[in-house]
């Protein structure tokens, strides 16, 4: 979902920037605010397993692929605004290095991938799995909603920016990137519980319940 | 001097063991690439001003698997040294801002005089 460029209008760009570099302002703030020291080498090592999932397209129905996006999974682990840390390196990386992702689209694809992806992800795990009673199966069940939720809402936000760049009508874009991505949320949602539960089965203390 | 092996270090070497099976993605177009090709606007995308790893294909490398499995490695390594060295270069701020901290609050208040 990584935002060429040539797709976004000079005002999309410079708001989607706006937007994101607000959001990972705050990131880094409750960084050093709170983060602690031995969480540091999990964030490492969770953004460096979302960089290497991120290449491993995998094939969805009609000669479309999808890959993970991570965004739940780093905010389940870590929460949100250290997913939206993580998420901001991986795009930045990517787009810099590995020429995927536009230098101008950067922002919004921090926007959809990093911060909406991550707060979606992470609310409805969070929402989800209070509800189920906190045990396995609602953590289960929530990872996998927020995952599919959050790969959905962030191509939904990307569809916007598309559409109010004028480079589809939103009558054509909308439905396009929503259905191809409500199926690409289904690999979201099944590579997250999986990695969800080898955390859990592995190290169990390292996903402790954590204020934001 | 015996090295201790931690769980990240596990977990990091089995990041990179996610890379190294890169050769097998899929190289259909993802969900917006797909979109941007059958509604028509794929051509409005620009080649970007310079390139270094572009397409994660390791550039001199002849053979296009060892090229993407090397890009991968160095990305996967990478991404994990730049967020490590982030993350406790905010940790050592913290620490430098509450060791000043007392003392600024020790400070006497300015005379509004």
């Amino acid at each position: 979902m990584h935002i060429p460029d040539g797709f976004l209008s000079t005002a999309t760009i410079a708001t989607t920037f706006a937007v994101s570099a607000g959001g990972v302002a705050c990131a880094v703030g409750v960084a050093n605010k709170k983060l602690e020291d031995k969480r540091i080498p999990l964030l490492g090592v969770t953004a460096a397993f979302i960089f290497a999932a991120q290449m491993l397209n995998f094939p969805v129905a009609g000669g479309t692929s999808g890959h993970l996006l991570g965004s739940t999974l780093a905010a389940i682990l870590l929460g949100p605004w250290m997913a939206v840390l993580i998420m901001a390196c991986v795009l930045m990386v990517q787009c810099l290095l590995f020429q995927d992702g536009g230098l101008l689209a950067l922002g919004a694809n921090v926007l959809n991938m990093g911060v909406i992806a991550s707060f979606v992800g992470y609310y409805l795990y969070q929402g989800i799995s209070s509800l189920m009673g906190r045990d396995r199966r609602g953590m289960m069940v929530g990872a996998f909603v927020g995952a599919w939720s959050g790969v959905f809402l962030a191509a939904s936000a990307c569809a916007a920016e598309l559409w109010v760049s004028g480079t589809s009508p939103f009558s054509v874009v909308f439905p396009a990137m929503a259905g191809w991505h409500a199926l690409i949320g289904i690999g979201e949602g099944l590579i997250t519980v999986t990695v969800l539960s080898l955390v859990l089965a592995a190290r169990r203390d390292l996903l402790q319940p954590q204020k934001v | 001097m015996r090295l201790k092996v931690k769980w990240w270090h596990v977990a990091l070497l089995l990041s990179v063991l996610v890379a190294l099976l890169s050769p097998l993605a899929s190289g259909s177009p993802d969900g917006l690439e797909k979109v941007a090709e059958d509604k028509g606007f794929i051509k409005q995308a620009k080649n970007p001003p310079f390139e270094l790893i572009a397409d994660y294909v390791f550039p001199g490398v002849e053979n296009e698997a060892a090229a993407t499995i090397l890009a991968g490695i160095v990305g996967t390594l990478l991404i994990f040294g730049l967020t490590y060295g982030v993350a406790r270069l905010l940790r050592a701020k913290r620490s430098r801002d509450q060791e000043r901290s007392p003392v600024r609050e020790s400070r006497p208040p300015l005379s509004s005089g």
